[in-house]
């Protein structure tokens, strides 16, 4: 068995400050982690390939330092990591995207067929979930998002049945390999690394593919030029019209300050004030 | 969509001609999404929205439906002329079911293709985005995830839509020039429901999807309904309180609980909180938690940071409470105190319950 993990490194986003004074970001010092929902995927092949026993191989498309976020998952175990690093897929939206990582992926299959594909439900800096389906589409492999939990894998029948996560509910899906599934966030808890393989990471050389290692045929298809979304501007919200009414009070003690807030309520939005009155009986 | 592509490379500004094939794309649609038997209300709400899209354009809003053969597939047609659609595709056949990506896929592709729509929408949920990634990776054409904001750069006749970007700090608006249809999902609560006219009614046009059961590769074996009681429900809460990094620690919180269990409200917490493992991920407010819509929303300890902001500004009126005058939640609040929210809770709690004794006391 052969599953390969898309993973992305991304930055700590719970640690992006913006500057009170230019609404700029400041990215400096902020640390690069991989991305969060990929560790829930990542751990998900890595309990397959316990169970069934085979390979997981890790791969990134991003900057030459993205190559730290795949030795991290080395060191929980994957068996090979492969980054995607070319400066003509700089600017790629999730279609130029799934486009790169798709054509890197058929290259895998080609040396080592792959039976499954992990990607994250999302990553924290996109917050797009679509590179996962995107790539499901291009590669023609059947599409299982949000999985809570897999059930069973037939490796003899090529069949597996998941658990996945739907609006009012849990769905239980069965379908065919090769398949691509997004792992839910909270499903699994990420194996600690051992030692031997910390120091196989630290050794482990990442393998670096450039667009023509990756298989990419239509350079119009990658980067800036493959993506057919522009961002036309960056903006700070802005304030509503008013500004927040700031309750004051004689002494400005919690107590007087609670009264005058809550009578204030009560008087100017009486219908609130029924709405609480109502909730609360 | 992609939050790197932070700088505008490709020049975004200025008229762009479109593409001659590309000039037939008229009207605005909304994915109909349901699920049980039940309109997902975020398809009422984009209804709503795709009305105001489809007005500034002067084109036609189309609702579109796929589901099984039957009077309850078309009532949802019904209901969608009711929140605002002119016209509703519809496409009917018994392996539309329950919701499955590749005939969703194959359904929806067919009638963009056929019919050819400027702007497509659908619902930021588990099924919408599913469906969205897929079709518009089919069609080869943008999409703009989690839109907090729609709205026509009339200079292009372009959707211009915007979300949060680097971690919710900022917003961008993301333009699809020279593809069609411009794909945007939106997450349930972000837009407001419209009204709905019973005396609307629309034309229904019907394609066939051309598949069969033995085409379909995944079968669903089982569906389990979650026991709604047992999950906190924020959407459509009246009243919410709720907790950010302020409140310092998993005790303090509880102090978050105390006034909810007087107002009989839900409780929310911010990003952070979740993060710590205060309260459990349902509750998060915020882009990448839940989108909420009450008539009262207390925020105590939230800074006010444009990712939890886009989650809760729809609120009708919203008190905050910080000990930093300069916080960015008051520059949107309806009321503010500017403190400690361990003194000013717990003395909130009491002014409410005094409140209602009152009231009980005159009602």
């Amino acid at each position: 068995m052969h599953i390969v993990v898309c993973i992305k490194q991304v930055p700590d986003s719970a640690q992006i400050r913006v500057h009170p004074v230019t609404n700029t970001i400041m990215r400096q010092g902020v640390p690069a982690i991989v991305n969060p929902y990929d560790l829930y995927s990542l751990e998900a092949a890595l309990r397959l390939k316990d169970e069934h026993g085979g390979r997981v191989t890790v791969i990134s498309m991003g900057p030459p330092q993205a190559e730290l976020a795949l030795r991290k998952c080395i060191s929980f175990g994957a068996d090979d990591a492969i980054l995607v690093t070319d400066r003509a897929f700089a600017g790629a939206d999730t279609l130029a995207t799934s486009y790169a990582l798709a054509s890197a992926i058929t290259q895998i299959d080609r040396t080592h067929a792959v039976d499954m594909v992990f990607t994250g439900k999302q990553t924290i800096d996109g917050d797009t979930a679509q590179v996962g389906p995107g790539i499901a589409k291009r590669m023609n492999l059947q599409l299982l998002t949000y999985v809570a939990k897999i059930d069973a894998l037939d490796l003899v029948k090529r069949s597996i049945q998941v658990q996945r996560r739907a609006e009012g509910g849990v769905e239980v899906l069965t379908t065919d390999l090769p398949c691509l599934i997004t792992m839910l966030e909270g499903t699994n808890d990420m194996r600690f690394a051992t030692m031997e393989n910390m120091f196989r990471a630290a050794r482990y050389q990442v393998q670096l593919w450039d667009k023509t290692a990756a298989g990419i045929e239509d350079l119009t298809k990658i980067g800036l030029k493959g993506s057919p979304t522009v961002v036309s501007k960056v903006f700070a919200p802005q304030a509503r019209t008013n500004r927040a009414e700031i309750i004051e009070a004689e002494g400005d003690e919690p107590r007087d300050l609670t009264l005058t807030l809550v009578a204030k309520l009560f008087t100017t939005h009486p219908k609130l004030g029924e709405t609480i009155v109502r909730r609360a009986a | 969509m992609n939050a790197e592509k932070i700088a505008p490379r490709k020049p975004a500004k200025g008229k762009v001609e479109l593409d001659e094939r590309l000039k037939a794309y008229k009207g605005v649609w909304v994915f109909v999404e349901h699920e049980r038997g039940e309109v997902h209300p975020v398809s009422w709400e984009l209804l709503g929205e795709g009305r105001k899209l489809a007005d500034k354009l002067g084109v036609t809003l189309s609702g579109v439906v796929l589901g099984v053969p039957g009077p309850a597939t078309r009532r949802f047609c019904e209901e969608a002329f009711r929140h605002g659609a002119d016209s509703c595709y519809l496409m009917e056949d018994p392996v539309l079911g329950n919701y499955r990506n590749q005939p969703f896929t194959k359904g929806l592709t067919d009638l963009v293709n056929t019919y050819q729509p400027e702007i497509l929408l659908l619902g930021a949920t588990t099924q919408g985005r599913d469906l969205a990634g897929s079709v518009a990776t089919t069609l080869k054409t943008g999409l703009t995830a989690d839109c907090t904001e729609l709205n026509i750069d009339m200079e292009n006749r372009t959707l211009a839509a915007s979300r949060p970007t680097f971690g919710g700090s900022l917003l961008c608006t993301i333009l699809t020039l020279n593809y069609r249809p411009q794909m945007a999902t939106v997450r349930p609560r972000v837009m407001a429901m419209p009204d709905r006219d019973m005396a609307r009614s629309g034309a229904i046009v019907e394609h066939p999807l051309g598949l069969v059961e033995t085409d379909i590769v995944t079968k669903v074996l089982q569906y389990i309904p979650d026991n709604q009681q047992d999950r906190p429900q924020l959407a459509f809460a009246d009243i919410i309180v709720a907790g950010g990094r302020g409140l310092k620690n998993t005790d303090n919180f509880q102090l978050i609980w105390d006034l909810a269990l007087v107002l009989g409200a839900e409780v929310g917490a911010s990003r952070p909180v979740i993060q710590a493992g205060w309260v459990e991920a349902d509750r998060q407010v915020g882009q990448s938690g839940k989108t909420v819509r009450p008539k009262l929303y207390i925020a105590a300890g939230i800074s006010g940071a444009v990712q939890h902001r886009v989650g809760m500004e729809g609120s009708d009126v919203i008190i905050a409470i910080n000990n930093d005058p300069n916080a960015p939640i008051f520059d949107f609040a309806t009321y503010g105190i500017v403190g400690n929210a361990m003194t000013i809770l717990p003395a909130l709690t009491r002014a409410f319950q005094q409140q209602l004794a009152v009231a009980k006391m005159a009602g």
